[in-house]
């Protein structure tokens, strides 16, 4: 037989070739587009209100299974055994992850797999496509925005990555006709090097730009009718509308109410685990809205979005005064929202605000029903891709 | 635990191994061995070994995936990897001790040897094998930087084609018919049968053959059929099919032989170091090692296990090692058996007892042991075993008709053998299908005893009852 090869390992190449990252990441970008895909199944699932940002989710992948024609799972197979084996004996569950030896043939149960994701991630992907509505420009009081850097002009000093090649030659060119050398279209054993002084480096400065103003009104009863289920509802639809708004606005400000009887404004801590008590008296809710509005998010100056979650079990004769100062709302806001929590099998049908708020007729007005974890990213993308018509918007 | 080595180390001990490789009978194609990490080797399992691969987002899947069972000690690296080339190749792990790489280069000669020499691996052109998927590489590369086809266009026909990648003819050996072969094929088929009392009985009728069927016979390379006869796909995209058929095809030996072909390299490491009068700690670490390669794996099959009995038990029943017949027993095994007719042929009864085999069934979420091998139940196992082993685990499938009711659709038949098709992957794949048609495909097979007909077209999917 002929001498055989051995190759020693060379250090330096492996730094060189990470062959998979490309189709690595590849990989990757398609399970997050399966992630979008299953987005509202992943909510209901996940029980993710209130969660800290790194906690690591599980999330089983559907969509990047490479599906092939195998025989399904009542074909029998062969192992080899201890000696104790004896018929009818349960040696395993029927997915047995992980013990495949690979190649074709694999059973379905040993292709699926879950992959880990934090929270932030997650909440990065759900929120990719959507855009707050009705983001009109505001011409007063505009947040300045570091948004990127832009280009302005050359300097001498700076990092590699900057340097601009073609002004440095130029600049080269130009000391050498200067100093009266015809070096450069003579011979090349005399060089001319670059020096210092030729470099040229492209100036990077801050781009500032004025951003638009924008307000969120989260409005939630608090009130004793809203049980652990419509609260846990309503704080679901709240955490991600918060959390939508923190990933994609830097500038946005957030105004948390709470009500029952009366309205109070609350800390988002406060927001998230405060515990249900009282009447309901949904008004107070807004015109504490309406009050925060006057004294702090002039409307000519701020985007103003509510948000208004109850289970509508308001005393009736805070109607008509709820309609009033809905309506009033609508006015100043780009977006008023109501979404009324009815858990199915909740038996709190006697009252639904839905009916009464049929007499807004506000183009801006939207309401929505959540009967289950189900529904509460439908609900969400509603609210946010709702769209205002343009005469309204005009006015 | 282990000695360190260098790789003048390895030159010097690999004189050795070849020495006694070459003594006991094994001749390979030359070797060539690269020392390399673990990202390393989990860079070439998940590219199946090939230096060089077209991007897909199923190798990277498949790094990701090794990674993780790596990771959490689910599953070790293999010691070796080995690819059927000419020269050979084969990579080493750097960490390893001295041991595991004498034991994996013996480990490695045996690989060798049986590519060069089992009669499945006779028209994989190994002295190409490197160029061939370099060459698959580039041009797929190619398609993706042209920017009127692009990424998402390419990707979208390899999606579709590895799904029916395997769908293709097994017995690689056995020559394909030509098309003008086919048709004497067909017309020798539609002569009546030869009577020998023709004078006395009625002539019987000859029925024309239709000749203008397509395909002619029932076609089994659903891949490159359709590259053929499918007239609206661009030449990259036929391009892309006939690759992916190119790499499967090439894969296929090695499913047809992964119980021999290990086996076979873990009887001869085993022997080749047993031969060599190794100092007692590598001796000792050799032993651990190999008893750890060769373990059976409760509840499966490990073909390490499984190849490595029959071998022994082959060589012992001829003779064993010092004779000439047991010798030539195994030699001729190996030149021109595939896992199921050996198996078929030399897995005794008396073995099968020996590693406890049984047989297991699903019944609802738990897998429950059916039968042990015992005097009634043996044989019955072990077809189930054959069922099992290589190619047999794809479905046969087939082309039947092209033009099926005169509106080009595609006519397909499982060969059924009473294991049903998994109906989600069975839906998903006919998608695949029907893209790469264009045209309504049609899927016969038996579904829990009923023939069942399922269709997929522009509307969907649809179970068809009989």
């Amino acid at each position: 037989m002929q001498k055989s090869i051995f190759r020693p390992y060379v250090e330096s190449e492996t730094l060189r070739s990470d062959r998979s990252a490309r189709d690595r990441s590849r990989h990757r970008q398609k399970v997050r587009e399966s992630i979008r895909e299953n987005i509202a199944d992943i909510i209901a699932e996940e029980s993710i209100i209130g969660q800290s940002r790194d906690k690591i989710v599980k999330i089983p992948i559907r969509g990047l299974r490479e599906y092939r024609f195998i025989y399904g799972d009542d074909a029998p197979g062969v192992g080899t055994g201890t000696g104790d084996t004896k018929p009818g004996q349960v040696i395993g569950e029927s997915e047995q992850e992980g013990q495949a030896q690979g190649g074709p043939g694999q059973k379905p149960g040993v292709d699926y797999y879950e992959t880990d994701i934090t929270l932030e991630e997650l909440i990065d992907i759900m929120f990719e496509d959507l855009d707050l509505p009705n983001l009109e420009r505001k011409n007063l009081r505009q947040i300045q925005v570091e948004a990127t850097r832009k280009r302005k002009g050359f300097r001498k000093a700076g990092v590699r990555a900057h340097l601009d090649k073609r002004r440095t030659a130029i600049a080269r060119i130009r000391r050498a006709i200067a100093s009266h050398s015809t070096h450069l279209e003579t011979t090349d054993d005399t060089r001319f090097p670059f020096h210092r002084d030729d470099l040229k480096y492209r100036r990077l400065v801050r781009d500032i730009r004025p951003q638009s103003n924008a307000v969120v009104l989260c409005i939630m009863d608090t009130s004793g009718s809203m049980d652990t289920m419509k609260k846990y509802l309503a704080r679901s639809f709240f955490f991600l509308l918060h959390r939508f708004v923190k990933t994609r606005y830097q500038h946005v400000e957030v105004v948390f109410i709470a009500h029952d009887a009366q309205a109070r404004e609350v800390s988002e801590d406060e927001f998230f685990s405060k515990g249900e008590s009282g009447g309901t008296m949904i008004s107070s809710g807004y015109h504490k809205a309406l009050e925060i509005v006057q004294a702090r998010y002039h409307p000519s100056h701020w985007n103003i979005y509510a948000f208004h979650c109850s289970d509508g079990d308001n005393w009736t004769e805070d109607n008509a005064q709820a309609v009033k100062a809905a309506e009033e709302l609508c006015a100043i806001c780009n977006l008023f929202g109501y979404g009324e929590i009815k858990p199915l099998n909740s038996g709190s049908y006697g009252n639904s605000l839905l009916e009464v708020f049929d007499q807004i007729h506000a183009p801006n007005f939207l309401s929505t029903v959540i009967e289950s974890k189900n529904d509460i990213w439908p609900s969400f993308k509603e609210f946010l891709t709702h769209e205002r018509p343009v005469e309204a918007a005009a006015s | 635990m282990g000695r360190a080595w260098t790789t003048p180390d390895l030159e010097q001990w690999d004189e050795r191994i070849r020495a006694k490789a070459q003594e006991l009978g094994l001749s390979c194609f030359p070797q060539e061995f690269e020392v390399c990490d673990q990202e390393h080797m989990l860079g070439y399992m998940a590219y199946h070994g090939m230096p060089a691969q077209y991007p897909h987002w199923s190798f990277g899947k498949a790094y990701e995936k090794l990674k993780t069972l790596y990771q959490y000690g689910l599953s070790g690296l293999p010691y070796e990897m080995v690819i059927n080339a000419n020269p050979s190749l084969a990579y080493l792990m750097r960490d390893n001790s001295l041991c595991l790489q004498l034991l994996t280069i013996a480990h490695v000669y045996g690989h060798n040897d049986f590519f060069r020499n089992n009669y499945m691996f006779r028209d994989t052109r190994p002295e190409l094998t490197i160029g061939l998927f370099k060459l698959h590489a580039d041009r797929i590369r190619g398609y993706i930087e042209d920017p009127s086809i692009g990424l998402a266009k390419v990707e979208e026909i390899l999606d579709a084609a590895h799904a029916l990648s395997l769908q293709c003819r097994r017995h690689t050996v056995i020559r394909k018919l030509t098309p003008a072969e086919q048709r004497e094929h067909v017309l020798e088929a539609a002569q009546p049968p030869m009577d020998p009392y023709e004078r006395i009985h009625k002539p019987k009728e000859y029925k024309e053959p239709d000749l203008s069927k397509i395909p002619l016979e029932p076609e089994e390379d659903i891949l490159l059929f359709i590259a053929d006869n499918n007239p609206y796909l661009t030449e990259w995209q036929r391009d892309l099919l006939r690759i992916v058929h190119t790499q499967a095809r090439y894969f296929i030996p090695q499913i047809e032989t992964k119980i021999m072909n290990e086996g076979w390299a873990s009887f001869w490491h085993y022997r080749i170091m047993n031969s060599l009068d190794l100092p007692e700690d590598l001796h000792l670490e050799f032993l651990v090692h190999h008893n750890n390669v060769v373990r059976p794996h409760v509840g499966n099959i490990n073909p390490y296990y499984l190849g490595f009995m029959i071998w022994q038990d082959l060589e012992k029943r001829n003779g064993g090692a010092s004779s000439p017949s047991g010798h030539a027993a195994i030699y001729e095994a190996r030149e021109s058996e595939r896992d199921v007719s050996f198996l078929r042929r030399f897995l005794t009864r008396e073995l099968m007892e020996e590693m406890h085999m049984f047989e297991y069934k699903r019944d609802q979420q738990q897998l429950v042991v059916s039968r042990v091998a015992n005097e009634e139940d043996w044989e019955t196992i072990k077809q189930t075993l054959l069922r099992n082993v290589g190619m047999n685990t794809v479905p046969v499938i087939r082309i039947v008709d092209a033009d099926f009711r005169h509106n080009r659709s595609l006519r397909l038949q499982h060969e059924h053998d009473g294991r049903d098709l998994e109906t989600e992957y069975l839906e998903r794949t006919m998608k695949y299908l029907f893209q790469l048609w264009g045209r309504p495909v049609l899927l016969e097979t038996r579904v829990k005893n009923e023939p069942v007909t399922f269709s997929r077209t522009e509307n969907g999917f649809e179970r068809i009852k009989q």
